[in-house]
């Protein structure tokens, strides 16, 4: 990118040194053409024609860091006439050390008005040329900061696709399935019902949705029944809410990823019956969700900090009310405990 | 008469496995086994001639399991998801079943152990299973050992420091000493370099667990433990422990 737009802002240099030449020759002409010497006119258009491209220079500049709003165009009208006026100001003090004639003198006094609107008009062409082409830039680095935008947003969503599906999860329900069809094959196909119920809604929820409680318990219990038939009676579950919180608003999945782990901490790694406790409540202006495993400090002992791999849903927190405060856990006589606050707006 | 032994902490999953043997008349399951511990158990008591092993369970997982068993079985793995894994019977040819298979896989699998049976010394192969197996993520935290008839699981970070031991490997802990029969190169490599360190040709040290480092003797080092133990420290193993500890 960079060598890019160094090769087009040497092109743009070129062709404004070239245009440079091209007006010096053509004042040079027409001065020449009043009667003055080849020297006079030379040293006129030369002088004119630097005093120019500095202010040509200078909007140019000005334009590439700063484009005007829509009501500043005057403000731009402004500009072009204060530097033309420069312009004049400076052939009508430097021109004369060139030739003190006195023809020539008043020559430069009469053509002030000309060289004033000459100057503005370039100027004013400049400033357009400058315009167009910054704001061309402009628009093409948006356009690819928001391709790249875009492309990031896919990429997080693929990632949160991959992680809710859990292959492990996945192929372990249908192992189960394939063996619930040879002996009780309505209890199949209940299963492939509950599990299709649960890729459903995990496909369908994207991350920025709201639900309320009773819909992620909802979708929570779809899953928590697939496990129960896994593990038959060693998966035991309490869910408990006061009635007053269960059309609590909360971001969606946001609980699924700390049951998934109670499940993963208590169930998987552990050989004895695990009840997984889920409990809601209202706390002034919070929805207080506090989910609780037993776990096994042998084999798996918390990480420092967050603990078992919840830095996801923290992150999300963090995203979505920029606190850093909502998740807590505790570890304690074999139980794993994780606390998250939603802000009730 | 061929014994069986199935492992595996999903009820169902034992049960396909169950009925997909009973094809074969040749196969006897002698016992259902819910987790590598009741594994362990149940082939010192049966002896079994194949296991049918699931890789993720409980506690131990079915390559830590393996590990403690002295006589090895012929094993057929079984597993839903893990790409570890799956790379590890690759790479030494060893027959897997990828959760859900169907009969004529499971099939498959069982007419090729029995043709091999006879010949092929499959625990030679297992051995060289295990040892790539241990360096996955998920077996660099622990050390699975056998203290008697019981099975003790070591998280890394209780380690002191490592001895050699003929044949064997004595791991060191606050509450003691456990045997292991692997190589001092094998937690050499297996280790995290930046805790563990090769400080002797007989000896692996945890770093944070060195309170101070004392000269011994001519170009040779005693590093000074928490516990108070004394490990000596050759001269390579200086320059290794300096590096580590950015002296």
């Amino acid at each position: 990118m960079t060598i890019i737009s160094s090769l087009t802002s040497s092109k743009l240099l070129k062709a404004f040194v070239f245009c440079g030449l091209v007006w010096t020759a053509l004042q040079t002409y027409i001065i020449h053409s009043f009667g003055f010497d080849w020297y006079t006119a030379l040293a006129d258009g030369i002088i004119s024609s630097i005093l120019l491209s500095a202010a040509c220079w200078l909007i140019n500049n000005n334009l590439r860091y700063y484009q005007p709003g829509k009501g500043s165009y005057i403000n731009l009208l402004i500009w072009c006439a204060a530097l033309a006026a420069i312009c004049m100001t400076g052939s009508r003090w430097i021109l004369p050390f060139i030739n003190h004639d006195q023809i020539y003198v008043n020559f430069i006094s009469q053509s002030l008005v000309i060289r004033f609107f000459t100057s503005f008009l370039a100027i004013g062409w400049m400033a357009m040329i400058s315009m167009i082409w910054y704001s061309q830039l402009d628009q093409k680095e948006n356009e690819k900061r928001k391709t790249e935008a875009e492309k990031l947003a896919r990429d997080a969503e693929l990632y949160n696709l991959r992680q809710q599906l859990q292959p492990h999860f996945l192929f372990n329900s249908l192992n189960s399935i394939n063996a619930l069809i040879g002996f009780k094959p309505d209890e199949a196909r209940k299963m492939i019902h509950q599990l299709s119920d649960f890729l459903r809604g995990t496909l369908k929820k994207d991350d920025q949705q709201q639900v309320t409680l009773n819909e992620e318990l909802q979708h929570l219990n779809l899953y928590l029944e697939i496990e129960k038939v896994r593990f038959g009676h060693r998966l035991k579950t309490e869910i408990s809410c006061d009635n007053s919180c269960g059309n609590a608003i909360m971001p969606s999945l946001m609980l699924q990823p700390i049951v998934e782990n109670a499940i993963k901490f208590g169930l998987y790694d552990t050989t004895d019956d695990v009840v997984v406790s889920i409990r809601g409540e209202m706390e002034g202006n919070y929805l207080q969700l506090m989910v609780q495993n037993p776990y096994d400090p042998q084999t798996s002992r918390p990480r420092q900090g967050t603990g078992f791999g919840l830095s996801g849903v923290q992150r999300r927190l963090y995203l979505l009310f920029a606190r850093n405060d909502l998740m807590e856990t505790h570890a304690n006589d074999n139980i794993f405990t994780t606390i998250i606050k939603i802000p009730q707006l | 008469m061929t014994r069986v032994l199935i492992i595996d902490d999903e009820p169902l999953a034992r049960m396909v496995v169950k009925e997909y043997t009973q094809q074969f008349d040749q196969l006897e399951v002698v016992q259902e086994c819910n987790d590598g511990f009741e594994g362990l158990k149940a082939i010192q008591q049966h002896q079994p001639d194949l296991i049918f092993l699931d890789v993720q369970m409980p506690k131990i997982n079915g390559f830590e399991m393996l590990e403690l068993v002295e006589n090895q079985p012929a094993v057929i793995f079984t597993t839903a998801f893990d790409e570890y894994a799956i790379k590890a019977f690759e790479t030494h040819a060893v027959d897997y079943l990828l959760k859900p298979f169907s009969k004529e896989r499971f099939n498959k699998a069982v007419e090729k152990y029995l043709a091999q049976s006879s010949t092929v010394n499959a625990p030679k192969e297992t051995e060289k299973l295990l040892e790539y197996a241990a360096q996955s993520p998920a077996q660099h935290e622990r050390i699975v050992v056998k203290t008697g008839t019981k099975v003790k699981i070591i998280p890394v970070a209780d380690v002191q420091y490592l001895q050699a031991d003929d044949d064997y490997v004595s791991v060191f802990t606050h509450e003691g000493s456990y045997l292991k029969n692997k190589t001092m190169s094998f937690f050499e490599q297996t280790l995290n370099a930046r805790q563990f360190v090769r400080v002797h040709r007989s000896y692996i040290v945890s770093v944070s667990e060195i309170t101070r480092i004392d000269p011994y003797e001519k170009d040779s080092h005693l590093a000074i433990l928490k516990s108070g133990a004394k490990i000596p420290v050759s001269k390579t193993g200086y320059i290794k422990l300096k590096q580590v500890l950015g002296i």
